[in-house]
């Protein structure tokens, strides 16, 4: 185990580290948008794979910590890592300048920090059904859990619908920087693929957080029947 | 043509205790330079008033001042060696700024390099992460015959791209996480893809990044500011091609 240690502590570990986990976080995202894209089929088919899922029980837990733990080890790492670049250059610029660096990859820490909030607050919304309890507790007409209710008659609250769509911009910058950064810190660079890889990074981070504020905008706009 | 300057001003080494408070930025005027004159000229002359007037001059490193060797590094508005591409500080003109242009000059920022006065830094860092690993043992002797051993043309040419590196520090200095992986990856890329340098290929990525981490660089995310702040422009790739190599040479350790 010494040696994993070794590993992590070491500039390319730390790094390789954010890579890996921020693919299979990215991974995640992927497999969160196509469940939820169900919204779209009605109560039904979106209560149904919901049921689906919690029937699921010890193989549900087991992916649930699998993920915390990858969470949790992308912060410590990167927490880790921006400390140590803040370390490296205790004096700035006078007049700082940048020259190709984007704006995404310039706001990285600020983006993953604010992920960070918005995951547990996303959490406490629709998983342990803290800050709306009243759309948490909501049944189906056979007594179960109805998440097509709770998705959206929160959603249709204005507040939080916007919440949602301003933290899926913030979280459009982090993949935008993240899946090409994670590409080249793996050891892909070429000389014809890399500039694909930038472009698509961009593209499918929009997808993705695209595919959510759409989500959430056709539930406020009224798109999708709302429950209440 | 007139420049305002405003240059680092700072009498002793840094002391890790009052980083930053050693020195400050101070405004001088020049009102006839020419704009012919290279920037190193350009201070240059700003010393040799100073001087006249009894006050100490600006110490900037420089030697060959034909960009070959490394020693010039003046952070220059912002942006290492000045605002042209793939150019040395020596080699950058004044005709490259607008007359009454106010230019900040500033040393390389990095905890790796401290200042040792004025815009001079220890690079000794460097030197260090070269010993750990940057070369090929030989025997010494006669010089082997140059077509002894084949190496493919594209092979060449990466290593030879890697191998422009002066090692100036410009990379570290525009990083924004004072990451000296450009660097080391020139150094890495140089020798992996020539035949010589495979007897020691894993040991020369492990003691180099070993070394690179202890000096206390920052860890690389990707930005790129290090090769558009190049002056030999040496490609980011030079970094993918260290990360292949440190995960390869740990996972057969
Ligand atoms: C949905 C959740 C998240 C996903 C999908 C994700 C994805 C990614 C990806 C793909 C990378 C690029 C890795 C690399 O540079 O090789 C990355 C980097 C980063 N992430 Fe996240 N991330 C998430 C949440 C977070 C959170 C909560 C934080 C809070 C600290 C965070 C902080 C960072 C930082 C600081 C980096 C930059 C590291 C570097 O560039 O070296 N991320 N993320
Ligand atoms: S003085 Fe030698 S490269 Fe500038």
């Amino acid at each position: 185990m010494n040696w994993m240690l070794d590993y992590w502590r070491s500039s390319i570990g730390g790094k390789v580290t954010m890579a890996i986990t921020g693919l299979l976080l990215f991974g995640f995202l992927v497999g969160h948008l196509a469940g939820n894209l169900l919204l779209l089929s009605g109560p039904e088919a979106m209560n149904e794979y919901a049921a689906f899922l919690k029937s699921k029980g010890a193989l549900l837990w087991v992916v649930r910590c699998g993920l915390l733990a990858v969470f949790v080890l992308h912060v410590i790492t990167g927490i880790r890592l921006a400390r140590e670049n803040r370390n490296a250059r205790p004096i700035a610029y006078a007049r700082p300048d940048t020259i190709q660096a984007s704006l995404a990859s310039r706001s990285m820490v600020f983006t993953g920090l604010s992920t960070l909030v918005f995951v547990v607050y996303h959490l406490l919304h629709f998983t342990v059904g803290v800050t709306n309890p009243e759309h948490f507790t909501m049944e189906t007409s056979a007594g179960g859990h109805n998440v097509y209710g709770m998705v959206t008659a929160s959603f249709s609250v204005v507040g939080i619908a916007l919440a949602y769509v301003a933290f899926q911009v913030v979280l459009f910058f982090h993949l935008a920087h993240g899946v090409q950064s994670l590409a080249h810190t793996l050891g892909l660079h070429h000389e014809r693929f890399t500039p694909m890889i930038k472009t698509a990074s961009v593209g499918v981070a929009a997808l993705i957080t695209g595919g959510n504020i759409f989500l959430v905008l056709s539930v406020l706009l009224g798109i999708v029947e709302v429950q209440s | 043509m007139k420049v305002v300057l405003h240059i680092w001003r700072q009498s002793r080494p840094s002391t890790s205790q009052d980083f930053g408070q050693d020195g400050k930025m101070v405004r001088y005027e020049l009102d006839d330079v020419s704009a012919d004159m290279s920037f190193l000229e350009m201070l240059d002359i700003l010393n040799e008033r100073l001087t006249a007037k009894g006050e100490e001059p600006v110490a900037f490193d420089h030697d060959c001042r034909e960009g070959i060797c490394g020693t010039c590094s003046l952070m220059i508005n912002g942006r290492p060696h000045g605002p042209e591409r793939g150019t040395t500080a020596c080699q950058l003109h004044m005709r490259s700024f607008q007359d009454g242009s106010e230019i900040w000059i500033e040393p390389w920022r990095a905890k790796s390099f401290p200042v040792l006065r004025d815009l001079v830094v220890d690079r000794g860092a460097f030197d260090r992460v070269v010993q750990a690993g940057a070369f090929i043992s030989v025997n010494t002797g006669a010089a082997v015959d140059a077509n002894a051993m084949p190496v493919p043309k594209a092979d060449a040419d990466k290593a030879f791209d890697a191998a422009t590196c002066i090692g100036c520090g410009a990379c570290v200095a525009a990083c924004k996480n004072a990451s000296a992986m450009l660097f080391a990856g020139a150094k890495v890329s140089h020798f992996l893809h020539l035949p010589q340098g495979q007897a020691e290929r894993d040991r020369r990525v492990l003691n180099l990044v070993e070394t690179m981490d202890k000096e206390g660089f920052g860890n690389c995310t990707n930005q790129y500011e290090c090769e558009a702040a190049c002056p030999k422009e040496i490609p980011v790739r030079v970094i993918a091609d260290m990360n292949r190599e440190y995960n390869r040479a740990r996972i057969k350790s």
